[in-house]
């Protein structure tokens, strides 16, 4: 493989890589908070992609991204306080299967609105054939993009996470519901504000990439498995962890592709994922237990 | 089985109310002359033994399962690809002649008209629920160690995989699936698939292999390995320090759950003459589950009765194109309100909470 091909299939990985990670987060907000794993996760980013899709037409492109994240953000606190919000003390089962059916809902909803069709949004800069030459391979801008806004959302993230009140009083919900409610904390409006910030993630990610990778209906189980993944390969709850992680199942995949059948593509994933489920389930970082659950 | 003493009238009374529901279901059809129906009834019955092994893991063992659609389609799949697979050209050679020598391979002929030498059904039927039972096993150790989240993604993961291999693999045939599969010989003169004229008769093979299962399941979950996967069910650290083999039991479970769904994937894959990927989807695996929601987790006969329903309403489309969504949306509801199961809420506390009372507000709790 010549350095070119290289680095092209390194880049490619980087780009599916940042949104593995972003999903990786998504679901680390939301499991901090909660204890649930939100199997709706997927479905975020395809709703970011697909709203931004419909009001294009109507604003320019950063209102319409802005717009997708602002409606993406209400769903997430809608399904929040719908379906979540009430329940006293729902066993894990329970909440597996509810928010298995709140993708199936999403994605059946978006089948209805946007249809079977692939959507796409316009490239932020240039176009689909303008190229930034590395190292002999040609790298799109709106790969830079991606990469950019991803970082920045993660670096902002963070920085919430660690510097302002209100993420302090998420990351005390996380580490013990019962004293962050002592302590006078509205616990459950920032289960919903988490679901909300998380659902916002998704949505952004879905629009910097819809250009790039399209938007379609059911895309959203394929990227909860591997945003999954991602979070249990950072161990569950790390966020730079699933950063970490997120990147290098990109980069892995990347490179497979390169040497099997791209059917197989997801398969990979997938066995990394038992992989590390089997023999090291508190993730190559982390420090949790996948059997405690 | 002397030892289900005190047992058997009670089972003896549902097996009886289940003949005859099943035989007035066929008499009804056969008289509105709607025997057309019998078609989608004998298919919600193959899909019930899916569900019935989907329910005792659920229900009994407490261990969630997304990828029962995955087992099934190992089983189809492995009956479709043996009893399709011409080796006329290998005539020849010294295993196949042998093997068509003691009655392993038939001749028979396809449906252009050609001569074809494929497996025989039942030798097929024994491959495929020894693969289907051992990708189980082999799977089930590692994965049942997990539990809540961890056990969901793993085997939604495998439903994937089964998926993403029967879509990608052109011997699978690809997106098409298999189709031209013989009808499998049941007993002489009565198979499961083949001509519409053999509705009736296969439809009541479909209600004679319900029965039987549930027959066998009945017995499971009233012996001992029963009260153990309860105990499992109700707390695992307490059987498992009372004495319960927690593992064990659990991989058993699991890979009884698996050879039912890889039964009823060779029965109808045999009945319809054809497989394809979509059996093997998760979308699919998601019905079971809300299924057996909709049953009652441990109720074996709330779970075939919501099985028998929702998949005969399904099959004949009565849902339309929101087939997913309702599934979606009957998980979503049930697991909200009744997560013991639609049969378990109670109407009669539920009713008596509408009845007009005088006085200060009394809980009738």
């Amino acid at each position: 493989m010549s350095l070119a091909f290289f680095i092209q299939y390194l880049v490619a990985g980087i780009t599916y890589g940042t949104i593995y990670a972003v999903v990786g987060m998504g679901f680390n907000i939301i499991y901090n908070t909660t204890g649930i794993i939100n199997f709706a996760q997927g479905e975020f980013v395809m709703l970011g992609g697909m709203v931004a899709v419909s009001l294009h037409p109507h604003l320019p492109l950063p209102a319409a991204i802005a717009g997708a994240v602002l409606v993406t953000m209400a769903v997430g606190a809608l399904i929040e306080l719908i379906f979540i919000h009430w329940l006293s003390k729902p066993t894990v089962l329970r909440m597996i299967i509810v928010t298995i059916g709140i993708s199936i809902l999403i994605r059946e909803a978006a089948l209805l609105v946007w249809g079977h069709d692939v959507r796409v949004l316009p490239y932020f800069t240039g176009n689909e054939i303008s190229s930034i030459s590395l190292g002999g391979a040609l790298i799109s801008p709106q790969v830079i993009w991606a990469v950019a806004v991803c970082a920045v959302m993660v670096m902002l993230t963070t920085a919430f996470f660690q510097w302002t009140m209100l993420g302090r009083q998420m990351r005390a919900c996380a580490s013990n519901r019962v004293g962050a409610a002592v302590c006078g904390l509205p616990i459950r409006n920032l289960v919903t504000l988490s679901f909300a910030l998380s659902a916002g993630m998704g949505a952004l990610a879905g629009c910097v990439v819809c250009p790039i990778t399209y938007t379609q209906y059911g895309m959203g189980t394929g990227l909860a498995i591997k945003g999954f993944t991602v979070a249990i390969l950072g161990g569950l709850g790390n966020s730079l962890g699933a950063v970490a992680a997120g990147l290098l199942l990109g980069i892995v995949e990347s490179f497979t592709v390169s040497a099997l059948p791209a059917a197989y593509k997801d398969t990979v994933s997938i066995a990394i994922l038992l992989g590390v489920l089997f023999l090291r389930p508190s993730g190559l970082f982390g420090a949790g237990a996948a059997t405690r659950a | 089985m002397p030892r289900l003493g005190p047992m058997r009238p009670a089972l003896l009374r549902q097996v009886a109310i289940f003949v005859a529901v099943f035989v007035t279901m066929e008499l009804l059809a056969v008289a509105g002359e709607k025997s057309f129906l019998l078609t989608q009834v004998t298919m919600s019955a193959y899909y019930t033994l899916v569900v019935l092994g989907l329910s005792l893991l659920m229900g009994y063992a407490g261990q969630i399962s997304l990828g029962q659609a995955g087992f099934f389609a190992v089983g189809g799949y492995t009956s479709a690809l043996l009893t399709t697979w011409d080796l006329s050209a290998q005539r020849s050679v010294g295993w196949v002649a042998g093997a068509a020598r003691v009655g392993l391979l038939i001749t028979r002929t396809d449906a252009f008209g050609a001569q074809v030498l494929t497996v025989h059904p039942w030798p097929a039927l024994v491959c495929a629920l020894v693969l289907t039972m051992t990708v189980a096993f082999v799977v089930g150790i590692p994965v049942l160690k997990l539990k809540g989240h961890y056990l969901a993604m793993a085997t939604l993961g495998l439903g994937t995989i089964v998926y993403s291999i029967a879509v990608g693999t052109a011997r699978l045939g690809a997106a098409d699936g298999i189709s031209g599969v013989p009808p499998f010989p049941f007993l002489p003169g009565i198979g499961v698939g083949g001509s519409t004229g053999a509705r009736i008769v296969n439809y009541y093979v479909a209600c004679g292999i319900l029965a039987a299962v549930m027959l066998l399941l009945q017995n499971l979950v009233h012996s001992r390995v029963g009260r153990a996967l309860r105990a499992i069910h109700g707390a695992e650290d307490a059987a498992s320090a009372m004495g319960v083999d927690t593992p064990y039991f659990k991989v058993r479970t699991f890979v009884l759950g698996a050879a039912l769904a890889g039964l009823a994937g060779v029965l109808l894959t045999h009945f319809n003459g054809a497989i394809g990927p979509s059996e093997a989807s998760i979308m699919k695996s998601v019905k079971y589950l809300a299924i057996v929601a909709v049953g009652g987790m441990g109720s074996l006969w709330g779970t075939l009765a919501a099985s028998m329903v929702l998949n005969f309403l399904s099959l004949r489309g009565y849902f339309g194109t929101l087939d997913d969504a309702v599934f979606g949306a009957i998980l979503i509801v049930v697991m909200l309100f009744a997560p013991q199961g639609i049969l378990a809420i109670d109407l009669r506390r539920a009713l008596r909470l509408l009845r007009p009372v005088r006085g200060a507000p009394v809980d009738p709790r």
